[in-house]
């Protein structure tokens, strides 16, 4: 039997919608089997992982949570994949973000100031931004693949953050623990619902997925990133600056991911620490393509990835699985849904010989 | 077919040619949507021949040579391979037979050596194994001088060209194709590889020449195969022949008689005005732009002839302002120096451009015709309100194009790829035209198109031209540049030749100027004489 694959001459609509929840179907069956392989009874892990956690009331509003930041960071991301600007490094972005705006917090420590929060979201975004700027900069100047560079500053972003929590940031009160002082009430990310973990971050991540969509599908600069993305002679012929456009891509992508960081630290977390994310700016990069790097879809995606991680937790607690299987389970996600993107442009024909294998066979 | 009286011996050769064809084609037909490319084509090829195959772009060469080589299929029509009838189905079963090609543009890898460069291409591993000897002794005996080991990005093109040669060679080929292979070299080097395709012909094999470089083929070749629109016009041998006749076959003599006005510019002075233009290329087969200077003047259609490859796209590009001038006033619209800004401040500036690729260039295939229409007349027509697009503008906009086009399309909401070439053509023509420029700059206008819609697009620039826009049209078909155009210029190697009106030059002066020889001053051959 042969397996052939065809081009279709165009992108099905109807694969570029059922891609994700195919790549989703065979995920989760991968994932049974690598549980049963684990010795464990598998629709009782799938249960444990994807059910349970939404079935309390303490675990829905913890989902929103875990996905405001998921959120905030795939929209910028995906506008700027929609224009081939490949930012990888959201993880750095949203680590200088936290120290940014945490820095504000931790200096204006006891001041009892309303604008202390504010001014850290600024922080925070203006955090992100700059680290951002390096990736931008060395791209537009000196055409250096924005892929490595955003990626390798992560790494110098999370050393840069241990230094400052081992060094001059660590709590005095602390007994030498490698963490900051907690964020007094000023500074914290104003709570929304008593007795939930429900912060303004989830609304501000509601509030860039609206406005994700109006840059995408109403404005000029959402119409440049397109056109930028699918045919990079158009853009030049109607005049749009690349280089611009690679800005934007990586300021707006640096200034949500540092958004998302100062929520988070300011947040849920409370202080700053070597922790503070669980791999949230890689983590974004899936739901961005989960999303089909739409506002909207970017919002159901963050959900679902934020489930994963709510279901780590639940499977290491009740069944004793390693913390890995969150990691394991983005990654086949990730790896299904870019081999299932293949049938948006190809069709898969078995048990056909090609038509001009059989004409040469009966060539001379 | 047509053969066209040549020197004494042409019927004797003639019928020895109907014996011993390596090669011949009988009645070959490839049909493209919209575009019939070879129409009954036949071709016989005699073993040690150098035959020339001759046209202008879009005569049907490129479609006939790949169908020899298995790269495309004929819809009808014969092939026989010394005598046999073959179906060639691709390249591979092409090289088996003993058929080489040596492409226009080369496939090499830069960072690789020349041995491992041809190693790739060789599955055999047994022929794999002292590669590097077979490859100097080839290089040597054909005069190819080529080290083995030597990084493809070291060499100049010349030598790459070598190494697709010698890539050829070492599967001992009985019929070479070559694919327009002077146009990347210096003299020297044509030269040079004229005096290694003689050798070869001397051994029996036969060489299929692609050019339309007139005095090239008088020089090489015995025999020509000249076409004309998908068909074979005329056979003749090129050694007997002027240039001045090559062209003119190569041209063909039924030049439709010019339908435009007799006046010219209606007296509003230069629109478009391009003095002391040069522009070193960037791209690695680009043609560097040299000292060119026109003046297109409101109610004028100026036509820029020439072979492609000789500047036009680097040329259309410095116009529109997708690449920028290295003076200000390198370029002029309507008086305003606008050689550094870029295309958006030009089209501000009174300009609209349609380029020559209809795909990925003039529109994005998969946005909506509406969101095409945004793309070229956005600024002109000022259709963003505050940051956002003003779609119902937009869209009220692309309806109009569509109708006074007469694109043939379910509305503004149908995306661009859905349209057949000539509809989309329309519509980026309409695009532009209907943003009323005051210098439209138009490539190709017609490639590809249907002639009902080549019809409708030359009625829209006649009437733009007299609406008091100045048109300059960049064309390599010269029917087309005859028929509607008032003054022709050529351009030849990034060289711009002064306009002239179309009522006082022939299409043969036409024709030799895009040959690379000057009518006024012709003294043969310059740098290669027949053997």
């Amino acid at each position: 039997m042969l397996i052939r694959l065809e081009p279709r001459g165009g992108r099905s609509l109807r694969w570029a919608y059922g891609s994700p929840l195919l790549a989703l179907v065979l995920t989760l069956i991968t994932t049974a089997v690598i549980f049963a392989m684990l010795g464990k009874d598998p629709l009782v892990s799938l249960y444990t992982f994807f059910i349970s956690p939404l079935a309390s009331a303490t675990g829905r509003p913890e989902l929103l949570v875990k996905a405001a930041p998921l959120v905030l960071i795939a929209v910028g991301l995906s506008l700027g994949f929609r224009a081939n600007v490949w930012n990888i490094g959201a993880e750095g972005q949203y680590t200088i973000g936290a120290i940014a705006g945490g820095g504000i917090g931790l200096a204006l420590y006891g001041d009892e100031n309303v604008l202390t929060f504010p001014a850290m979201m600024i922080g925070g975004v203006l955090g992100g931004m700059a680290w951002a700027a390096i990736p931008a900069f060395l791209r537009t100047r000196f055409n250096a693949n924005e892929i490595l560079t955003s990626l390798m500053l992560t790494y110098v972003a999370q050393q840069l953050l241990i230094y400052l929590v081992t060094g001059p940031w660590r709590d005095p009160e602390g007994y030498g623990f490698p963490q900051s002082r907690l964020f007094d009430e000023y500074a914290t990310s104003p709570n929304l619902v008593p007795g939930t973990r429900l912060h303004l971050g989830v609304v501000f991540a509601l509030i860039v997925v609206a406005l994700g969509w109006l840059v995408l599908a109403k404005s000029l600069i959402g119409f440049q990133l397109k056109v930028v993305g699918q045919a990079p002679r158009a853009a030049r012929y109607a005049g749009f600056s690349e280089p611009r456009l690679i800005w934007f891509s990586l300021l707006l992508g640096g200034a949500l991911a540092g958004l998302a960081g100062l929520f988070e630290v300011a947040g849920p977390v409370g202080q700053l620490t070597p922790s503070i994310s669980p791999g949230y700016g890689f983590t974004a990069i899936i739901v961005a393509f989960l999303g089909r790097l739409h506002p909207v879809g970017v919002l159901f995606g963050g959900l679902l990835l934020a489930l994963t991680y709510l279901g780590g937790e639940k499977a290491q607690i009740d069944l004793g699985m390693p913390n890995a299987v969150t990691g394991i389970f983005q990654g086949i996600l990730l790896f299904y849904l870019l081999a299932c993107d293949l049938l948006i442009l190809y069709r898969v024909r078995i048990g056909q010989r090609a038509p001009a294998a059989k004409a040469a066979a009966a060539g001379p | 077919m047509v053969t066209v009286a040549g020197g004494p011996g042409a019927a004797a050769t003639a019928s020895a040619r109907d014996g011993a064809a390596l090669l011949r084609l009988t009645g070959i037909v490839k049909q493209f949507p919209g575009c019939l490319a070879n129409d009954r084509v036949d071709l016989a090829i005699p073993a040690g021949e150098i035959h020339a195959l001759l046209g202008e772009n879009g005569a049907g060469k490129s479609t006939l040579v790949k169908i020899i080589y298995g790269v495309l299929r004929p819809d009808q029509g014969e092939i026989r391979w010394r005598g046999e009838l073959v179906h060639i189905a691709n390249p591979a079963f092409a090289r088996k037979l003993g058929i080489g090609m040596v492409f226009q543009h080369f496939s090499l890898f830069e960072a690789l050596t020349v041995a491992e460069n041809i190693a790739l291409g060789i599955n055999d591993p047994a022929q794999r194994r002292d590669l590097k000897k077979r490859i100097v002794e080839v290089s040597q005996s054909y005069g190819l001088p080529l080290d083995p080991d030597r990084a493809v990005h070291d060499l100049s093109v010349g030598e790459r060209q070598r190494i697709e040669i010698v890539r050829c060679l070492l599967q001992n080929p009985r019929l070479l194709i070559m694919d327009e292979p002077t146009s990347v070299l210096t003299p020297q080097e044509v030269e040079r590889l004229f005096q290694t395709l003689r050798r070869l012909s001397q051994e029996g094999r036969a060489i299929l020449y692609i050019s339309h470089k007139l005095e090239e083929i008088r020089a090489l070749c015995e025999r020509a195969t000249i076409m004309r629109l998908g068909r074979v016009v005329a056979e003749c041998d090129p050694r007997q022949e002027t240039a001045r006749r090559l062209a003119e076959l190569m041209i063909g003599n039924e030049l439709k008689s010019p339908s435009h006005r007799t006046t010219g510019a209606d007296g509003k002075g230069a629109r478009l005005v391009v003095q002391g233009l040069s522009l070193r290329s960037d791209q690695q087969f680009g043609t560097d732009l040299k000292d060119i200077s026109l003046s297109v003047a409101g109610g004028e259609i100026l036509g820029i002839g020439g072979v492609a490859g000789n500047g036009q796209t680097e040329l259309t590009a410095a116009l529109s302002g997708e690449t920028l001038a290295e003076r200000a006033d390198a370029i002029l619209i309507d008086g305003r120096p606008v050689g550094l800004l870029g295309p958006g401040a030009r089209r501000i500036s009174g300009a609209t451009f349609v380029p020559e690729e209809r795909n990925g260039h003039g529109a994005v295939p998969a946005m909506t015709l509406a969101e095409n229409a945004f793309l070229g007349a956005f600024r002109r027509l000022r259709l963003v309100r505050t940051g956002l697009i003003a779609a119902g503008q937009t869209a009220a906009f692309a309806g109009r194009v569509i109708q006074s086009f007469d694109v043939r399309t379910t509305g503004p909401a149908a995306e661009a790829r859905s349209l057949s070439g000539g509809n989309l053509q329309k519509f980026i023509v309409g695009r532009e035209i209907l943003q009323a420029p005051g210098v439209l700059v138009i490539s190709q206008p017609t490639w590809g198109v249907d002639a009902g819609a080549a019809a409708a697009i030359y009625q829209a620039l006649l009437d733009l031209a007299d609406a008091g826009t100045a048109v300059l049209i960049v064309s390599q078909d010269l029917d087309e540049i005859f028929s509607i155009c008032v003054r022709i210029a050529v351009i030849y190697q990034g060289t711009l030749s002064d306009a002239r009106p179309i009522r006082d030059v022939t299409v043969e002066e036409i024709g030799l100027l895009m040959g690379g020889a000057h009518p006024e001053a012709r003294k043969g051959p310059s740098h290669a004489n027949p053997a």
